[in-house]
């Protein structure tokens, strides 16, 4: 499945309805260190740019907004207890929550990872 | 990499870009916030060995003449500020405000003047400060020809002194003329970190040879403005414009301990009517320690709240990688001032447990013999 991304630098990563949700290697780089992440509780719906999370690093705070609408259906509890993750694996291990997907349209408006390092630059 | 092309430039940029450094603009200068190895393993490696800051945006002036003239401006008393002692003193307004924080020595002896160094973001109007009330009677000269350099941490003693082995005989704040590779250097066992070690003053021309020596110890890093504040709040120690400005006094800062007592007994330090009544009656504010409980840091800014009621603001505030949680400093209602007492601070609309902590959050590890 292919990996999408927003131009706030979070990712999404459909698994059949299940919309899996980060922040991107850029953007921890941006961050540097991450020392904790506010996670959403599960069973809470969010729509397309809502704040979804906030991570804080040594230095800042940073929003996450939701790339797709959906509802949480797991939150990734390892990072609360290891943050560093998000560091060392922000498109794998460091994800941060899984959303039930409400309209896999919503995609089509996300940059692919071509159009992502672009934006990048 | 920040847009650095009209930002002022310190003798170390060169080798800061070489080094791999983020550049950002701080007081006007294009400044490292941090190297690859990035602001927590740059703050944890200064506590276990050895950092080397590039502190050349600071003002470095050499004043002589009447040092009454100078003395009438800050909080010292300069007549036993002998030769090779350092003093952490006090600029004040004349209502008694911080125009800003400073180090003044005696490097050169008892009949060399006064060296001084002033924060980046202040020294043009603290030299302007200075000469307007030096009113002839002193003269101050800015040493913008001198670069700067800090060597903090536990292993900072063992590399200058292998290079310079007759500052082995410098204690905690005192401070002396050396010769480091050839080249003339004032060196003070200080520093802002709360760890041991040495501000190195050297050419702006020879400057990257130096620390280019000290980077070629394996036990020294360079590190960034962004550990060089982690390590300073942890320390308990404030940031001019932060957590001290024009509108604190040194009582509400708890910065009194920097008014010489003889100028207290005088009280001829600029603002003394205001700032004495404060400390025999306690001022309204106090700045204090504040460990939040949350594992979100309170950043400056963020709100002090007791019992609903708003009751100071945080100033400096982040996470302590050595301490292993959020830290933060703020000023609170003076009642509340107190190590233990609950607060909460507002993060993000939130109310989150905090405490009045003690400061330092890490244990100063400062050489005193």
């Amino acid at each position: 499945m292919t990996t999408r991304f927003t131009t706030d630098h979070e990712w999404v990563r459909l698994e059949g309805d299940v919309a899996f949700i980060g922040i991107t290697q850029y953007a921890t780089e941006q961050l540097g260190d991450v020392i904790s992440v506010e996670l959403p509780d599960v069973g809470k719906s969010f729509k397309k740019g809502d704040e979804i999370a906030v991570v804080d690093s040594v230095k800042t705070a940073a929003e996450v907004y939701a790339p797709v609408s959906g509802e949480v259906i797991e939150i990734n509890d390892g990072i609360e207890d290891a943050p560093q993750i998000v560091n060392d694996e922000p498109q794998g291990g460091g994800w941060f929550v899984k959303l039930k997907i409400a309209d896999k349209g919503e995609l089509d408006g996300l940059m692919d990872e071509a159009a992502y390092a672009k934006h990048i630059g | 990499m920040a847009d650095t092309a009209d930002l002022l430039k310190t003798p170390l940029y060169d080798l800061h870009v070489e080094l791999g450094a983020r550049m950002v603009e701080f007081a006007g200068y294009a400044m490292p916030v941090q190297y690859p190895a990035g602001i927590m393993a740059e703050h944890l490696h200064t506590r276990e060995l050895a950092g080397l800051f590039d502190v050349s945006h600071m003002g470095q002036a050499h004043i002589t003449g009447d040092e009454a003239a100078l003395e009438a401006l800050i909080t010292a008393d300069l007549s036993v500020l002998g030769a090779g002692e350092q003093k952490y003193t006090l600029l004040l307004n004349a209502e008694g405000g911080i125009m800003d924080d400073l180090m003044v020595s005696r490097p050169f002896g008892a009949d060399g003047g006064i060296f001084a160094v002033v924060n980046a973001g202040t020294k043009g109007k603290d030299f302007a400060h200075m000469r307007a009330g030096f009113a002839g009677r002193a003269t101050l000269a800015e040493l913008s020809d001198r670069a700067l350099l800090a060597l903090q941490g536990p292993a900072a003693a063992a590399v200058f002194t292998g290079l310079v082995p007759e500052a082995a005989k410098l204690v905690f704040m005192q401070c002396g003329v050396f010769t480091l590779d050839g080249v003339e250097i004032y060196a003070s066992r200080s520093g802002y970190t709360g760890e041991d070690g040495f501000e190195i003053s050297i050419p702006a021309d020879k400057a990257e040879r130096i620390a280019r020596l000290l980077l070629s110890d394996e036990r020294v890093k360079p590190i960034g403005l962004g550990a060089r504040d982690s390590l300073r709040l942890e320390a308990g120690l404030c940031l001019y414009g932060h957590d001290m400005d024009e509108g604190r006094t040194p009582a509400e800062a708890a910065l009194t301990w920097a008014i010489a007592k003889v100028r207290r007994e005088r009280a001829d330090f600029p603002g003394a009517a205001k700032i004495l009544k404060q400390i025999a009656d306690g001022p309204a504010q106090k700045r204090v320690g504040i460990k939040p409980h949350d594992k979100s840091p309170a950043r400056e800014g963020a709100e002090i709240v007791h019992n609903g009621e708003v009751v100071g603001i945080v100033t400096s505030g982040g996470f302590g990688p050595s301490f292993g949680a959020p830290v933060a400093m703020g000023y609170v209602r003076a009642d509340l001032a107190k190590p233990g007492t609950a607060l909460e601070l507002m993060v993000r609309g939130k109310a989150r447990a905090a405490e009045v902590a003690s400061l330092p959050f890490t244990p100063h590890r400062f050489y005193r013999g």
